[in-house]
């Protein structure tokens, strides 16, 4: 089982480039999910306990909006991660992720992580590291998107 | 890779390049709350021929003149399209043109997406943003008919819009799909029963399967959209030189006479719309440039 969760986290778009044996602490905390279409991954307001290495299907991160329902803010595919709230307090997810289409990923304990990464510094800064770049990438172009491009806003 | 013709041969017969020939809207196609496709016909003769990314300039006799991107194929034997957004008071008058209705048609002109000059084994990865779409249907017309059933180059359509019901040529994206084309559509803002895509439209880059090596990329839409996705195909490894972005000003006469739409060493209307990145718009695209 952890031989096979190596593999797919080693093949993992996020985790390019990592040691094996980085790659084999990871999967040695991690475990395979699957979530149909429709379930859940994570729900606001509970424990950030997991970050998901998506390889398979399309996750809707959600907020619930009073008499409008679930707002769509963003979907992440095959080769992204799901979940970040577990790096810094309160560890508690600010959003739903759902699965759009069947969805199969990689889910490590974060708590667990969290205490790998603190006693391996170097992994801690490459972790971190690569997780900036997702928190940039999405603000930026979050932005964009506020921007309202392809209304007025965009006119060309 | 880009086409030069001199613009006097482009236009219509009988017209010189400042004369409006007189066309006739055959056909009036709302396409969303905002953007019309007018299919026209000229009344005197045939209308000169095009290459995918031209304009014309479209006048709204009383009104005004505006460029306007063909938006149907150099080969289709139809009346000649152009997909308009209603943002002022040209393109509302020309969007509110019914059937029957006469505008005026300067052009063809300015540089084209370069169908021809495409390698056929090399990937062609189309990247638009909204109404970039429209300067972009016949190129995209044009590369999936050629490839259709052969076993050369795909081609890659990844599309961006505000919404689910703000993009454009629902149709041509299921017949594009249909004859082997990779299509992406992503919003930025999703809508209530839409479980597609949300995100910028160069969120769609990474999952798209294309030979970055070799792969042509023709990018038209806000040239912020542009700029990122530049950054996105530079990333990917697709060659600046490669990479064509469609450029756009306040276009006037047409020709490179009248200078309103200089951008640097560029008149855009001549020297553009389309223009390579490698080279000629890396640096034009920055952030201060006007």
């Amino acid at each position: 089982m952890t031989a096979d969760l190596s593999l797919r986290l080693a093949a993992h778009r996020f985790l390019e480039g990592l040691d094996t044996e980085d790659v084999a602490l990871l999967a040695a905390v991690a475990r395979p999910a699957e979530f149909p279409a429709g379930t859940y991954l994570i729900r606001e307001g509970e424990e950030a306990d997991t970050i998901y290495f998506v390889d398979r299907g399309r996750v809707a991160i959600e907020l619930h909006a009073p008499g409008r329902g679930p707002l769509v803010v963003e979907t992440v595919g095959p080769g992204q991660v799901v979940g970040l709230s577990w790096v810094s307090p309160p560890f508690r997810w600010q959003f739903d992720a759902r699965a759009a289409e069947a969805v199969g990923a990689v889910g490590v304990d974060a708590p667990a992580l969290r205490l790998i990464l603190a006693e391996r510094p170097v992994l801690g800064f490459d972790l971190l590291q690569r997780l900036s770049g997702v928190l940039l990438e999405r603000l930026q172009t979050t932005r964009v998107r506020l921007l309202d491009l392809y209304g007025d806003g965009g006119r060309r | 890779m880009v086409a030069a013709v001199e613009p006097a041969a482009r236009t219509a017969p009988g017209h010189g390049p400042l004369t409006p020939a007189l066309y006739r809207v055959v056909e009036r196609q709302v396409e969303l709350d905002d953007v019309v496709t007018l299919s026209l016909e000229p009344e005197d003769g045939p209308a000169p021929p095009f290459a995918g990314g031209q304009f014309n300039m479209l006048t709204a006799f009383g009104v005004g003149e505006i460029a306007i991107s063909i938006s149907s194929a150099p080969g289709d034997p139809g009346p000649l399209r152009h997909t308009v957004r209603d943002v002022g008071a040209v393109t509302a008058a020309l969007c509110a043109s019914p059937v029957g209705a006469v505008v005026g048609v300067r052009g063809p002109f300015g540089t084209d997406w370069g169908v021809d000059g495409i390698d056929p084994a090399a990937d062609a990865v189309i990247v638009a943003g909204g109404i970039g779409l429209a300067p972009l249907r016949g190129a995209v017309d044009e590369l999936v008919a050629r490839r259709r059933g052969t076993a050369g180059g795909g081609v890659f359509v990844l599309v961006g819009a505000r919404s689910p019901d703000q993009v454009l040529f629902p149709p041509d994206l299921e017949r594009w799909r249909a004859d082997g084309a990779h299509v992406g559509v992503t919003v930025d803002a999703g809508a209530p029963g839409y479980d597609g895509p949300v995100g910028v439209v160069t969120s769609l880059l990474p999952e798209a399967p294309f030979d970055a090596e070799r792969a042509v990329a023709l990018v038209c839409g806000p040239e912020i959209m542009m700029r990122f996705a530049v950054r996105s195909l530079l990333e990917r490894g697709v060659d600046p030189g490669r990479i064509l972005v469609s450029l756009e000003r306040n276009m006037q006469c047409g020709v490179g006479l009248c200078g309103h739409c200089q951008l640097g060493p560029l008149l855009l209307c001549r020297d553009g719309p389309v223009v390579p990145y490698g080279g000629v718009a890396e640096g034009l695209l920055g952030e201060h440039r006007r």
